[in-house]
């Protein structure tokens, strides 16, 4: 096969666009990366970004458009074709096997042979060791995987990446699990991958690392493509605001309720090597923001104190009654909800209908002697469909077939079927598009108006800091600080959470 | 009525299968389609057909029971003996309570332990066997009162009392799971067991539950076949565990929880029961026929796994 040299591009991507069931994930998307290129690929969640990255990874089948690798045009089949076209993905999960060694993690499935049965694991060692040299990663290959920090893994996934030697490697936040000096040795690696030639695909949230690192970056918003910049024209303001695309005033709407009295404290809440000493008050009609970077314990104390991982020590009072610690049903019988961060895993039955979903913390009590009453159920159902914006065809649709946001909207239904006097938000909004967001920061101040004491976590620290009234920041599994909304920023927030004083 | 969404149930599908099936033998042997022929057929198919209403509740909370048959078989013969000691209806009761409470061990085992319960009834099924020859050292036990055989060889209303038993154990079971706020939570919990124990329902329970009824309704198909042979034998009911599994997977009920009814089961049960008698009837032999009963489970459970990821591929 010839090779068109004059290609300017390694990779074009025109008029990606892809449709799942009742949202358009990518309208039309361009993408391109030059060769030795790092070309960063930035939007909120829900813009698209995995969407697109999974195409290029083989992992979706885009329904229109072109890809277009090396000057001819491609159809990625599934994962293994793509790694074949010299495409690799290091996920944000990595597929690592933790009982295996690095060696055998970088030559899974196509470990060198001798005697056509036997692995020949000389020859093993040496060639991981060669890729590893190659990162500059001072390891002894037969280490087990299970005994590599984060850092350690993520280099394990690099070297795997070019020892199929491919020419595109996708980092999807590479970033998230890192510490700053090692964040610094990743990006000495990008630099060192970039001068061989290697072109790099770029995804992370920190803007600032992101034009650090980039050559390029494309802003995806809602499923459209926005706008490719150079990194060194542009300012982290100018693509937050591309990738917002609105005035962020209306986008956080906020109504000042007046709060009444504490309708939760916690007191000394410790569990061993998770937290420690966790003491706070929530008041009726309240939005109390929980800020802290993941790890930082502030999901586990809401799961400690709603009783799904209980904790070692200290009191839970829900007005003023003390509660126990070890159990949910106690938890949820005294007027509490709970709206997890992983949704479909711990928040939804997928396979059930949008009916069930909503009226599953509620059948204890709308039935005659066991039998449900189907009225009421379907009452309910359709009730909290209209309240919360739900769309759905009918209350009979099967939840997984909803996008997103109308499936956060169900399990946040089914908790205000109980009418709850405290509901945990667990990042509510984590993977929902923009439209949806800002819907459930409505809805959160709707249910502040009536006096429901609510606790937010967040990532997000924009929402965080626009949609609470109070803010406690967590670090390393205490509280450091907490900040009436007006004296809240994103940079101090950060402070407390992020270093030590 | 939504026409439109029984044409697209699985039990839709299945229950067309079990017509073509049906007209296959009618036309292929006179014999089949006689009212003797069809009550035979749902006689034999009922014992198998009345656990399946408790395997079914069992499979749905992606469980399984292995111990149907042994905890039938135990049950059959605790029945002869307390019949002969306590009389009729005492025996009985005491019986069906004996097969409830083998199923409630199996479901605190598997709850309280977290154990698999493949694993949990794989033990109860030796158990329960091992424990009805050591009862009976291995010989039957007969001289049961003569009216005890009214249960399984009557007729009420011209239709065998099996079959009664079996359509009203159907009613309550699909009554239960439909209609009762149990029933949603079992499906519920075999859809997403972490969400449904995150809302507030006690999972732990409706699992100790479905085992308990499988052990009931297993006691009671034992006591039921007592009733037919007049005697309590402690080898009744072996390899029954494999031919409701079948019947319950054949009626379109997901092995991974969550989806699927009694009606598939009462088809599926049928079904097996269909195709038996017919190749009875058609001459084949015996050997060939547990060939032929092996394709078909392993035929439904391909088409069930097929309709999964058809069903998944919009994700």
């Amino acid at each position: 096969m010839k090779k068109k040299t004059t290609a300017k591009y390694i990779l074009e991507m025109e008029n990606v666009s892809k449709t799942f069931p009742g949202v358009k994930a990518l309208n039309k998307i361009h993408f391109n990366l030059k060769v030795g290129e790092v070309h960063s690929l930035v939007g909120e969640n829900g813009a698209g970004k995995s969407t697109l990255l999974k195409i290029l990874a083989g992992a979706y089948k885009k329904d229109e458009g072109t890809i277009t690798l090396d000057g001819n045009e491609v159809e990625m089949t599934d994962p293994k074709h793509a790694l074949d076209l010299g495409i690799s993905v290091i996920y944000q999960e990595f597929n690592l096997i933790p009982n295996l060694s690095i060696a055998e993690n970088i030559f899974i499935g196509r470990a060198p042979r001798k005697h056509s049965a036997f692995v020949d694991f000389s020859k093993l060692y040496r060639d991981a060791e060669f890729f590893l040299e190659k990162i500059g990663m001072k390891k002894d290959p037969k280490t087990l995987v299970s005994e590599l920090n984060v850092a350690e893994q993520q280099m394990v996934e690099i070297a795997k990446s070019l020892s199929f030697s491919s020419k595109i490697i996708v980092m999807d936040e590479p970033t998230s699990a890192l510490t700053k000096s090692e964040k610094e040795t990743l990006f000495k690696i990008i630099r060192e991958l970039k001068s061989k030639g290697v072109s790099i695909i770029f995804i992370s949230h920190i803007i600032e690392e992101v034009l650090e690192i980039s050559d390029r970056v494309t802003v995806l918003r809602d499923g459209e493509y926005v706008d490719t910049l150079n990194a060194a024209d542009t300012n982290p303001n100018e693509i937050v605001h591309m990738m917002v695309g609105r005035e962020l005033k209306d986008f956080y709407p906020k109504t000042e309720v007046k709060r009444g009295e504490v309708v939760l404290e916690v007191k000394n809440l410790t569990k061993k090597s998770k937290y420690e000493d966790i003491s706070f008050r929530l008041h009726e009609g309240e939005v109390l923001g929980f800020a802290g970077l993941v790890g930082s314990g502030r999901a586990q104390v809401m799961r400690g104190i709603f009783g799904i991982e209980p904790p070692d020590g200290g009191e839970v009072y829900i007005k003023e009654k003390k509660v126990k610690t070890n159990s949910l049903f106690e938890t949820i019988k005294m007027k509490m909800g709970f709206v997890p961060e992983d949704r479909r895993k711990e928040g939804l039955i997928l396979s059930r209908s949008v009916k069930d979903n909503i009226n599953i913390t509620k059948l204890s009590r709308i039935n005659s002697y066991g039998f449900v009453k189907q009225k009421e159920e379907e009452k309910i159902a359709n009730e909290y469909c209209k309240r919360l914006n739900i769309r759905t065809p009918n209350n009979k649709e099967i939840t997984r077939n909803l996008s997103g946001g109308n499936q956060q909207k169900i399990v946040i239904a089914k908790w205000l079927a109980i009418n709850p006097r405290i509901l945990i938000l667990d990042d509510p909004t984590r993977g929902i598009d923009v439209g949806a967001k800002n819907e459930i920061y409505l809805l959160i101040n709707n249910l502040a108006k009536e006096k429901i004491g609510i606790i937010l976590i967040s990532s997000e620290l924009p929402e965080i800091i626009n949609i609470s009234d109070r803010i406690l920041v967590m670090r390393e599994g205490k509280i450091t600080h907490e900040f009436l909304r007006k004296e809240a920023t994103q940079e101090k927030i950060m402070r407390h959470a992020a270093l030590k004083n | 009525m939504d026409f439109k969404a029984i044409f697209k149930s699985t039990e839709f599908g299945i229950f067309i299968a079990f017509l073509v099936l049906c007209t296959g033998l009618s036309l292929a042997t006179p014999n089949f389609l006689s009212v003797y022929n069809i009550f035979t057929v749902m006689k034999q198919v009922s014992f198998i057909a009345i656990i399946s209403v408790g395997m079914t509740m069992v499979i749905l909370t992606a469980g399984i029971d292995l111990s149907v048959g042994a905890v039938l078989g135990l049950v059959n013969v605790l029945a002869a003996l307390f019949i002969k000691k306590f009389g009729l209806a005492p025996g009985i009761s005491t019986a069906l309570l004996c097969g409830m409470f083998l199923g409630f061990v199996n479901g605190i085992i598997i709850v309280k332990w977290d154990l698999p319960p493949f694993i949990v009834t794989l033990g109860m099924m030796n158990i329960a066997r091992g424990l009805a020859l050591v009862i009976t050292k291995g010989w039957p036990i007969t001289g049961l009162p003569e009216c005890f055989g009214c249960l399984a060889e009557g007729k009420l209303l011209g239709m065998p009392v099996p079959v009664i038993i079996m359509i009203i154990v159907y009613i309550l079971g699909y009554l239960f799971l439909s209609r009762t706020i149990w029933g949603r939570y079992i499906y519920a919990s075999g859809g997403n067991e972490k969400a449904t124990w995150l809302s507030g329902v006690n999972v732990n329970k409706i699992k100790i539950l479905v085992y308990t009824i499988t052990g009931l309704l297993s006691g009671l198909a034992g006591i039921m076949l007592a009733s037919r042979l007049s005697q309590g034998s402690p080898i009744t009911g072996t390899g029954y565990e494999l031919s409701v599994i079948g019947a319950v997977v054949i009626g379109g009920t997901d092995l991974m929880g969550g989806k699927g009814s009694v009606l598939g089961s009462l088809i599926g049960a049928s079904i097996m029961g269909v195709l038996a008698n017919g190749l009875v009837l058609l001459n084949v032999s015996a050997f060939w026929q547990q060939v032929i009963l092996g394709l078909v489970i392993v035929i439904a459970v391909a088409g069930g796994s097929m309709r999964r990821k058809s069903s998944l591929s919009g994700e």
